[in-house]
């Protein structure tokens, strides 16, 4: 500490109030992480010492007991595998639709570029709403307990066009004009010379993908409930834990020493896991992409 | 700004007549945007036309039959709507939550912002700001599973201070601060990021100034970083008055037990449980489609305010 402090020192003197802040920031960023570290040490803590209080941040009685429970009593490798599939393909298809309708609508030449766009803008500020959507997907197009669901309605997010569209836009033009006078056509030019300019963005983008499909919860609530995400699956355990009178009671099944509450927070970290591999990632790209959106017109 | 103005710069490409010959010059990007125009309209559009719901009576076993065959009964969906039971009560929740979310969180986001701009610690200021991200891109679920454990009987707060504050059961007004502060520890660091590269934008000869002129730092604050991100506070709380009736139905729903129901259920939710719950589908669409009409008009007064109050219309 006193070594920070003097380096700061060369340049600022330091005062009261900066302490202060330092105090208050420390007390946030404990705020932030605490409840956190708690779920995990609850999820490696042996579950029966849990009930004892759960207040802690380091395992009592170290166990990974918890966590063997889950995978093999729980049935969670199907949410888990549904999970990741949905993230991984929805995420392509995403990204390839994306960069592919914002390259046309990059192109001011392209004669139904205005009411394409509005059309696509129009619909950011006026939706059906809840009802009209469920009974399309439901009933009309019978995507019920389809993995499609998962993919097919939330393929393009029109905000994620626009930001893409405006990343095209400040391209330089003239490697597009040397391509068209060698005679290639729009969707070579797209594939070969946009999508590579793009990576950047693409980054963005498919990282918005991702962390959306992979958070992802009611449609699986409305629509596909017979394919049950990881987040569903934590969802239900979550109802299971309400409707006991007791949410610390021992679980009923013989020789187990596993507590609904452990089991949760157990499932709670390998749903929150993959988004701390991707974190740094996010940090770098959604943070350029949020200030971009930022100042789109 | 800078992408859109650049292509603005180029020269605007003269208007073009429709021509057959000029649809097969632009083939290649009519196959590229035709299967979105597809999808836009069956997903986005198709919905819209689904308000003509609101007039009707729908129920599952009409719903297979054409628009015109069904039963048109004017504006009965809505006026049961606001004759039901529980509307009033869900009215008084979604703008009650609506209007705490947006003072406490709109307030914690600019302190968070200008408190962290004055620190100087810069390593420290650094984690703490990519920290604070963190929970922004943790799922609901995942919130409501960490939330449980913190403010149910015998959890964490209560362990803490000795208490048995019932926090997240108490059938009361008590449950909309609650979510709330769930709402704000969930997303103050990533609101905060706005007003930060607003503050960053700030003239830093205005600061030089004021120093020469001998203010002391909280007069800095309060003379040149808040006028600084005036226009952006006011453009986002405009925004912001335009969707006070979206209240998720995903964070309601998480967030609450049976118990407290009667203080979270919020419009979305309540056009849901209607519609779907109950199988009156013109029920459920009329609900919905109040909210979104209301929505609308709510923007266009916010736009209205904000040409009056001086700052660039938005829409």
């Amino acid at each position: 500490m006193a070594g920070k402090k003097n380096q700061v020192m060369k340049k600022q003197k330091i005062e009261v109030f900066d302490i202060f802040l330092l105090i208050f920031f420390a007390f946030v960023l404990i705020v932030t992480l605490y409840p956190f570290l708690n779920v995990l040490a609850i999820s490696l803590n042996d579950a029966i010492d849990t009930v004892r209080d759960v207040n802690f941040i380091i395992p009592r009685k170290f166990t990974i007991k918890n966590y063997i429970y889950v995978f093999e009593e729980n049935n969670i490798i199907q949410p888990f595998g549904i999970s990741v599939a949905r993230t991984l393909i929805g995420t392509v298809f995403s990204l390839f639709c994306t960069s592919m309708l914002a390259y046309v609508l990059s192109r001011e030449d392209f004669y139904f570029n205005k009411i394409f766009t509005v059309l696509f803008v129009l619909t950011m500020y006026v939706s059906g709403g809840l009802i009209p959507e469920y009974l399309l997907i439901k009933r009309t197009l019978n995507l019920g307990n389809n993995f499609l669901v998962y993919i097919i309605p939330g393929i393009i997010w029109v905000y994620n066009v626009i930001l893409m569209r405006s990343y095209i836009q400040g391209l330089p033009m003239a490697l597009q004009e040397a391509a068209m006078i060698d005679g290639a056509n729009d969707l070579r030019i797209w594939a070969k010379i946009i999508v590579p300019l793009c990576k950047p963005v693409n980054a963005t983008v498919a990282l918005f993908y991702a962390v959306g499909q992979w958070n992802s919860f009611m449609d699986t609530y409305l629509y596909a409930q017979k394919l049950p995400t990881l987040q569903y699956k934590l969802y239900m355990i979550m109802q299971q834990a309400t409707q006991k009178v007791d949410p610390h009671s021992v679980q009923a099944t013989v020789g187990s020493t596993v507590t609904p509450l452990a089991v949760r927070m157990a499932v709670t970290i390998i749903a929150t896991v993959p988004i701390l591999i991707v974190y740094p990632f996010l940090q770098k790209y959604f943070v350029g992409g949020m200030t971009l959106g930022a100042v789109k017109s | 700004m800078a992408a859109g103005q650049k292509a603005k710069a180029k020269p605007k490409p003269r208007k073009q007549k429709f021509s057959m010959a000029l649809m097969w010059k632009q083939r290649y990007l009519l196959l590229m945007s035709l299967p979105f125009l597809v999808w836009l309209i069956i997903f986005k559009y198709v919905p819209l036309w689904g308000w003509t719901m609101a007039f009707q009576e729908v129920k599952p076993a009409t719903f297979a039959l054409p628009v015109f065959e069904r039963e048109f009964v004017g504006f009965d969906n809505f006026i049961k709507a606001f004759n039901d039971r529980l509307f009033m009560q869900t009215m008084i929740n979604t703008v009650g939550i609506s209007i705490i979310g947006l003072i406490l969180g709109t307030l914690s986001s600019i302190l968070f912002a200008v408190l962290l701009n004055e620190l100087i610690f810069t390593r420290f200021k650094k984690i703490t700001q990519t920290v604070s991200y963190l929970p922004h891109f943790v799922s609901w679920v995942i919130i409501a599973s960490i939330a449980k454990n913190f403010f149910n009987d015998g959890g964490v707060i209560d362990t803490i201070f000795g208490t048995n504050l019932k926090l997240m059961s108490t059938n009361s007004t008590k449950i909309w601060f609650v979510i709330v502060l769930i709402d704000i520890w969930k997303e103050v660091g990533w609101n905060a990021i706005i007003y930060l590269s607003a503050i960053a934008g700030i003239d830093q000869g205005l600061y030089e100034a004021a120093k020469v002129d001998g203010a002391n730092r909280f007069q800095r604050i309060w003379h040149v970083t808040l006028p600084g991100i005036r226009p952006t506070i006011i453009v986002l709380l405009i925004m912001s008055i335009g969707s006070a009736l979206n209240v998720g139905m995903e964070r309601q729903m998480l967030l609450s037990v049976p118990a407290v129901q009667e203080h979270t259920m919020v419009l979305s939710w309540f056009s849901y449980e209607r519609g779907i719950g109950r199988n009156d589908y013109g029920l459920g669409t009329a609900i919905g489609m109040f909210q979104s009409l209301v929505g609308v008009v709510l923007l266009l007064i916010a736009n209205k305010f904000a040409s009056l109050v001086g700052e660039d219309k938005l829409i």
